[in-house]
């Protein structure tokens, strides 16, 4: 849902899209991965692969440890440190609550290319659809409307891939790759 | 393109540590469908009779379910087929977790292996990398450890481990392949896996499974979501809570144990408390329970929490689900902290939870009884929780007595001789069952029991109510909405059973109703075990989501081929069939389709006989429970009439047992 514009410039209404996880409630049977991967299939449905899923689970059950995360926004780079966190004396491990697709580790990222995944809240469904398949409530959707700074112009899902594409293999590597494809057409 | 199948099956052969990836025959998909019925095609065609369990040339396959690996809420199991070391029969026994679908996920429906490695080894299958790699590292280690640790070497945290422990190791008849949450435990086939020198089968999957027809794939998987939750708000009344729901059942959830500990025999299935369950206990084992437990837990792509993590104090934490709560406790006649400590180590040495317990208390009631001396147990404790750990320690190393007992309670009993055979009573075609002694005989569970090629229970059992609701009433209240049921004759069948009076067993169910009854019941099962769906969504449960009606609309959106109610039971007839034809030629007949003598006090042997007849009559077997040529002919299955034809039908007893059974081991 876009942000709606008041008249007032500085500030704008906009509705906060929310998935409340509660750890403790997860099962960790991955159905959010494979109902996350089968909607975002070409054609919708036709197939699912975890593997592609903008919700991973990060699962190590003989410690416990049961976290799903959402696909939040590309990082180029690694942070200068990690994340770890010990709660009630487990010890989570891989950045467990981090959201971004970024060089340090698999998660978020197309197995075929390499390009980052993001979660999209399933646009056009009454509620993401991950929220609709977790039948022990461990994730939960919530709509909440906030005043927020006006927002400043998104870049479109094009750059975003473009621009992680140049991170991976460099900007002249893309302008060859896209002259070479306007010679074959 | 193939659809909900990947169309590939990996072939290994462990002796020349060659790998191969071979594309399967979509028209056996129609006849077959998958999972189970393409196993045993494969196990018709390629391990004639001759073969030994333990012989190069026995083949271990791993099967995902047709369906695994598609969205379909609860398909997510595991069919390993072999020929049993113990049952001298094919073996197939299932397990849930996560390992079918990640197969899926990397490219193949099943992994076949052949052949003997001379050194231990384990299997990586990772997309279209497939690797033999060495495991003389992970000898000896528990099941759940080697899995651990392979995870850690390979640096694939995601990555499902399907392996054995030391039982398997060892060639004990009755070893499990653990899954961690999971496990295929009935007929020894985690031998054959030792037997093969292969530790562990390790995939990780990061590829598509497509679906023929989205759309109406996705509208059945959601219709099954939708009638899971209204299952869960509605569960069914006059029954048991662990029957009352969707799931296995819920023995982790559950606290109160009154009917399995009255109503199932304790010791080496001998003894019955009746008046066990008490405030005391139930408060004890409650405590037990809580605090050890430390989350309920689902297989893949399952909303129900049938598993538990259980982290008993000192110990490396283990999964479990369902009677193995109690298996244990009641076979050595102990307490709840005792089977769930003793679990935990029989889960790293990869033992199944049926046979093991059973196998003990066996051994101890013939050392009670002076068959088996002191010599046989030296140095074993006084104490019977001890004694338990000892002779678990010994039977997976088949180490003294534990060498004999390694190959369960029929094989050891004809080795110890001396009166033993006596004590090995709770046995199905060599086979350990639930130790259950009942008063009337059931001629539903008669021909279950019987004909059940699955050698248990839990495996045949299901749809229909275990025994008839008091009351009219209740009754017409139960069929109102069984929408489940393959035609209305079922929901007549069901109303008119009473507790007592002319329409109660063991004359009502009539021998004709207890056939289709058990017919269905058994059809549901095979069906599962071809797509892969867990019983506990399909086949078990009073009214489960899955059932005839909605199975074919799921096979021809998922797959893309035309399937409907007529060829799905067809289908799932032949490949029953051909499971019997397996056993027939390995020497199976009418005689050993019987329960254990004692299963029930009363019996009617004009009844049984009545029954057998009747029951071999509907799946067109002969009186002797071979498959007609005709009824082969209309099942498409002619390869299978010709090869008895040229064998004479064999009518020699092959009674013995496999050949070199225990000297490998050292």
């Amino acid at each position: 849902m876009t942000a709606a514009k008041e008249t007032n410039a500085e500030k704008e209404k906009k509705m906060v899209k929310r998935i409340k996880i509660d750890v403790d409630k997860c099962n960790g049977c991955r159905a959010c991965e494979v109902i996350c991967s089968s909607f975002h299939a070409i054609p919708k449905y036709s197939g699912n692969n975890p593997a592609r899923s903008r919700i991973r689970v990060i699962r190590e059950p003989l410690s416990d440890i049961y976290v799903p995360v959402y696909a939040g926004e590309y990082a180029p780079a690694e942070c200068a440190g990690r994340d770890k966190y010990i709660i009630d004396g487990k010890e989570y491990e891989e950045c467990a609550f981090c959201r971004a697709s970024c060089p340090s580790r698999d998660e978020f990222k197309e197995p075929d290319s390499g390009l980052p995944l993001k979660c999209d809240m399933c646009e056009g469904e009454d509620e993401p659809l991950c929220v609709k398949w977790c039948l022990n409530d461990a994730l939960v959707y919530e709509e909440t409307e906030e005043e927020a700074d006006a927002a400043k112009d998104k870049p479109e899902d094009l750059d975003i891939g473009l621009e992680s594409l140049a991170a991976k293999h460099g900007m002249r590597k893309i302008m060859d790759a896209v002259a070479r494809m306007q010679i074959k057409e | 393109m193939r659809h909900a199948e990947t169309g590939f099956n990996l072939e290994i052969d462990l002796t020349r540590g060659n790998i191969e990836k071979v594309a399967t025959d979509p028209e056996e998909t129609g006849d077959y469908l998958g999972g189970l019925g393409t196993n045993a095609k494969i196990l018709w065609d390629r391990v004639p009779p001759e073969v030994e369990p333990f012989s190069p040339d026995n083949l271990l396959i791993f099967a995902a379910g047709l369906l695994c690996g598609t969205p379909a809420t609860g398909c997510n199991r595991t069919i390993v087929s072999t020929i049993s070391p113990q049952t001298r029969l094919m073996a197939f026994s299932m397990m849930g977790g996560f390992w079918a679908p990640e197969l899926k996920y990397a490219g193949y429906d099943k992994v076949i292996i052949r052949g003997q490695s001379p050194d231990l080894v384990y299997l990586w299958i990772h997309d279209d990398k497939v690797e033999i790699r060495d495991a003389s590292h992970l000898k000896g280690k528990g099941s759940i450890e080697t899995a651990e640790i392979i995870r850690n070497e390979l640096k694939q945290p995601k990555t499902q481990v399907a392996a054995i422990g030391m039982a398997g190791e060892s060639r004990v008849y009755f070893a499990s392949i653990e899954q961690g949450r999971s496990s295929a435990s009935r007929g020894g086939i985690g031998a054959v896996m030792g037997d093969k020198g292969l530790k562990a089968v390790a995939v990780r999957g990061t590829k598509d499974i497509n679906v023929a027809q989205p759309a109406e794939y996705m509208d059945l998987c959601n219709e099954v979501l939708e009638y899971i939750k209204l299952r869960e708000d509605h569960p069914i009344p006059g029954v048991m809570p662990i029957l009352a729901g969707l799931g296995s059942p819920q023995e982790m959830k559950v606290h109160d144990e009154k009917w399995h500990t009255e109503n199932f025999m304790w010791g080496n299935s001998r003894t019955r408390r009746k008046d066990f369950w008490n405030d005391e206990i139930a408060s004890a084992w409650t405590e037990t329970m809580e605090n050890v437990r430390t989350r309920l837990i689902s297989c893949h792509n399952c909303p129900m929490k049938c598993g538990a993590t259980i982290s008993m104090p000192g110990l490396p934490t283990y999964m479990m689900k369902c009677f193995s709560k109690l298996t244990y406790t009641m076979a050595a006649m102990s307490d709840l902290d005792f089977g769930l400590t003793i679990a935990q180590r029989a889960t790293e040495y990869g033992v199944d939870g049926f046979s093991t317990p059973q196998v003990m208390a066996f051994a101890l009631e013939l050392y009670e009884n002076g068959i088996l001396t002191d010599d046989d147990f030296p140095g074993m404790p006084e104490d019977n929780e001890g004694r338990f750990y000892w002779l678990l320690d010994r039977i997976v190393r088949r180490e003294g007595i534990g060498d004999v007992l390694a190959n369960g309670t029929y094989w050891a009993a004809k080795e110890i001789g001396n009166g033993a055979e006596a004590y090995a009573h709770n046995n199905i075609k060599k086979h350990e069952q639930l130790p259950l002694k009942l008063s009337m005989l059931n001629p539903i569970y008669f021909l279950m029991y019987a004909t059940g090629e699955k050698m248990n229970i839990t495996q045949i059992e299901g749809q229909f109510p275990q025994a008839p609701f008091p009351k009219r009433e209740q009754r017409e209240e139960f069929v109102k909405d069984w929408h489940q049921v393959p035609d209305e004759k079922f929901k007549r069948y069901f109303l008119d059973w009473e507790l007592r009076g002319e329409n109660s067993i063991p004359y009502y169910p009539t021998p004709k109703m207890s056939c289709d009854i058990v017919d269905w019941q058994e059809m549901m099962h095979y069906i599962d075990d071809a797509l892969g769906m867990c019983a506990g969504l399909s086949s078990f449960p009073l009214k489960p989501p899955y059932h005839i009606h909605n199975y074919p609309k799921f096979i021809s959106a998922g797959v893309g081929i035309d399937m409907d109610e007529a060829k799905l039971t067809k289908a799932a007839k032949r490949y029953r069939t051909l499971i019997r034809a397996i056993n027939i030629r390995r020497g199976m007949r009418r005689k050993d389709d019987k329960p254990p003598e004692n299963h029930w006090k009363k019996r009617f042997p004009e009844l049984e006989a009545e029954l057998l007849d009747e029951y071999y009559k509907l799946k067109g077997w002969n009186n002797d429970g071979i498959p007609t040529k005709e009824s082969l002919h209309e099942l498409g299955l002619d390869y299978v009439s010709e090869d008895f034809i040229k064998r004479g039908i064999l009518t020699d007893d092959d009674d013995s047992p496999p050949k070199d059974a225990s000297s490998k081991t050292d």
